[in-house]
């Protein structure tokens, strides 16, 4: 830098530090092997609380299995709560990575290289939580398959002109395709940890998984190619999902589910808490493991700009689906939207996920707050609960309330419910840091690159 | 006939793009760069064409991916299980929309992970020069220079020679992969 004084305008660096080649390998790689005491313990704890957690989901599940769909509070009319609200959450979460991965990469920004791994795993577990969830609403989960067409000697096939098959086919395709994306991107660092593991029983597992990739430019060429067309693939499909998602309710006619604006309106939910939960993750990670020269406050600004954008989006949702609620003329409509929903028996949600939702995104106008992580991790997890009170929301109040008022029904989630929601909790944060213990979890290769590309310094 | 290769060690990708350049000038033809990320210009200087095959799998893959999910759905609902939901039509293309498209991302995914296997010879946990004494930096800061050359004596002295003259770390001989 040639100017003393940096100006305004003067990027923040993607990536610091003049460390070479090996020792940014080693650095990225030290999470696998080379961790301090006091990592290795923390990582304990924070396991056996996941791993409790997680059995406490397993426990939810075999009550849920045993008893029945009566364990949990629902109801008729209120047939949709905790679990679709869940599944809408944690599938939303799971866009971001996505997001991050496939769209930024078409993009070229270069920065998305240090936390897109993170990023995409993050997408993967989200995405196995919310499909627990649709399983689980079956009311008898062994028959689950029904969904899947195969000619059956009952001669029964799937009803596809219904939006719940969409939805199977939508959850399916996503997790498969963000897992091939993940593993294709993973190959060369696991290369790179093959190489450099202490003990032969890890270089040989990395090696299994490394698959043999031996780094020569005809493979990086067709590396290159098949990465940028699954992103290709994944852009479209990132949309589709949660878009596919919302026709679930759109489809019906049921007073603050039938609107036009659902799909892109659940989309940016979707990307709005999907980067918030990228900001939960990112900031302990960078913290825990030093990694502040490669997740720099650059890519901390970037991810609360992008918050800032969707948190404006939902706002411009939430102001769309009131007025077309006004304009439609139809007294359902206009009584869930203005009087059950601000005024009903869930009023406190209700004001609670406006607070949370559209208040918390505007400190994001702040230089300043945008790189103080702890500002930003406070705020991320924030508009993670506005937005599954969200959904909550669209789901519950929609469906407590509908036209005929001797057919309303509360709705109060029980014991189970409840358990199901942190257990997925628990079960996400294991696979976590399980990824965060076995798998390199920057992007290394692509580091690499990134400095060859911005000359060594950033 | 054996086929080998000679390896030269570079330390830096300026220099092992800046050396293949030079031998490919001098009419070198089966050179191959290996390197611990992508480096620019290392396919011109290896006068590498883009690789056609893997994007013509991802469209047909996406392609048959689409019809297959389609044909599916409209056998299941309007051929073989037909329901009659309030008089709507069984062949209904617009309730068929979202699976299509579902099908075919996943074929056409599919596709790209299969093609980019077959295409690298992926998995093949051996290769010949893993037998490279450290050839393991590969992956974090080392590049190598590949000269593939038959065994006429006169040919491979001549090719060791070349990639000595390009001032690399070290020259080393491994066989060719099959």
């Amino acid at each position: 830098m040639a100017s003393a004084v940096p100006s305004r305008l003067d990027p923040l660096p993607v990536l610091r530090g003049a460390t070479g080649d090996a020792d940014l390998t080693d650095g990225l790689l030290a999470p696998l092997w080379n961790r301090t005491r006091r990592q290795a313990t923390v990582w304990r704890i924070l396991v056996l609380l996941c791993a409790g957690g997680t059995l406490w989901l397993g426990f939810a599940m075999a009550w849920t299995f045993s008893v029945g769909i009566g364990a949990w509070g629902n109801n008729i009319p209120v047939a949709w709560a905790f679990a679709i609200t869940n599944f809408v959450w944690w599938i939303g979460i799971g866009h971001a990575g996505t997001f991050i991965s496939a769209f930024l990469l078409l993009l070229q920004q270069g920065w998305r290289g240090s936390i897109n791994r993170i990023a995409e795993a993050m997408t993967l577990f989200a995405v196995m939580q919310a499909g627990l969830f649709p399983i689980l609403h079956l009311g008898r989960p062994w028959f689950f398959y029904y969904l899947v067409p195969y000619p059956a000697t009952t001669g029964v096939w799937p009803q596809f002109r219904s939006a719940l098959p969409w939805d199977a086919a939508a959850v399916a395709t996503y997790f498969t395709v963000s897992l091939l994306f993940w593993y294709v991107g993973l190959v060369p660092d696991l290369a790179a940890a093959r190489d450099r593991a202490p003990g032969l029983l890890r270089r040989r597992l990395y090696g299994i998984f490394a698959l043999g990739w031996s780094g020569s430019a005809r493979d990086w060429s067709r590396h290159r190619i098949a990465y940028g067309l699954m992103a290709g693939l994944a852009t479209p499909l990132v949309i589709s999902v949660h878009s596919i998602v919302s026709l679930d309710f759109a489809i019906s006619s049921l007073p603050g589910w039938h609107s036009t604006i659902f799909p892109p309106y659940f989309v940016v939910g979707a990307l709005y808490s999907g980067f918030a939960m990228v900001l939960t993750l990112v900031i302990p990670i960078r913290r825990a493991f030093g990694l502040k020269d490669v997740i720099t406050e650059r890519h901390l600004d970037a991810l609360a700009k992008i918050t800032l954008a969707m948190g404006l989006l939902i706002t411009y949702s939430y102001i769309c689906e009131l007025f077309t609620a006004w304009y439609s003329a139809s007294t359902f409509e206009q009584y869930t939207a203005f009087v059950e929903r601000p005024f009903g028996p869930y009023a406190w949600v209700f004001w609670l996920m406006m607070s949370c939702n559209l208040l918390t995104p505007h400190l994001f106008w702040s230089a300043r707050l945008r790189r103080t992580p702890w500002v930003l991790f406070v705020a991320s997890l924030v508009i993670q609960v506005g937005m599954w009170t969200e959904r909550f929301v669209i789901i519950v109040t929609s469906l407590n309330r509908d036209f005929l008022p001797s057919s309303w029904h509360f709705y109060s989630p029980t014991w189970v419910d409840w358990s199901l929601l942190f257990g997925t909790i628990g079960f996400f944060g294991l696979l976590f840091l399980l990824f965060l213990r076995f798998v390199p979890l920057v992007a290394i290769s692509e580091l690499k690159l990134l400095r060859d590309d911005i000359g060594g310094e950033g | 006939m054996d086929r080998w290769r000679w390896l030269a060690e570079f330390d830096s990708a300026e220099a092992v793009v800046e050396a293949a350049r030079q031998l490919r000038t001098r009419g070198y033809d089966r050179l191959e760069i290996f390197s611990p990320y992508e480096l620019e210009g290392a396919d011109a200087a290896l006068g590498l064409e883009r690789p056609q095959r893997i994007a013509r799998w991802v469209l047909v893959g996406g392609l048959v991916g689409a019809a297959a999910g389609y044909a599916i759905q409209w056998y299941a609902d309007a051929v073989s299980f037909p329901i009659n939901v309030g008089g709507r039509p069984l062949h209904s293309a617009p309730a068929f929309v979202p699976i299509t498209f579902e099908s075919g991302v996943l074929i056409g995914a599919f596709a790209a992970f299969f093609g980019l296997m077959v295409a690298a010879g992926l998995p093949s946990l051996w290769r010949p020069v893993f037998e490279v004494e450290d050839f393991e930096r590969t992956s974090v800061d080392r590049y190598w220079l590949a000269v593939e050359a038959s065994d006429v004596v006169s040919e491979a002295d001549r090719a060791r020679d070349d990639l000595a003259a390009l001032d690399p770390l070290r020259v080393e001989r491994v066989e060719a992969e099959r």
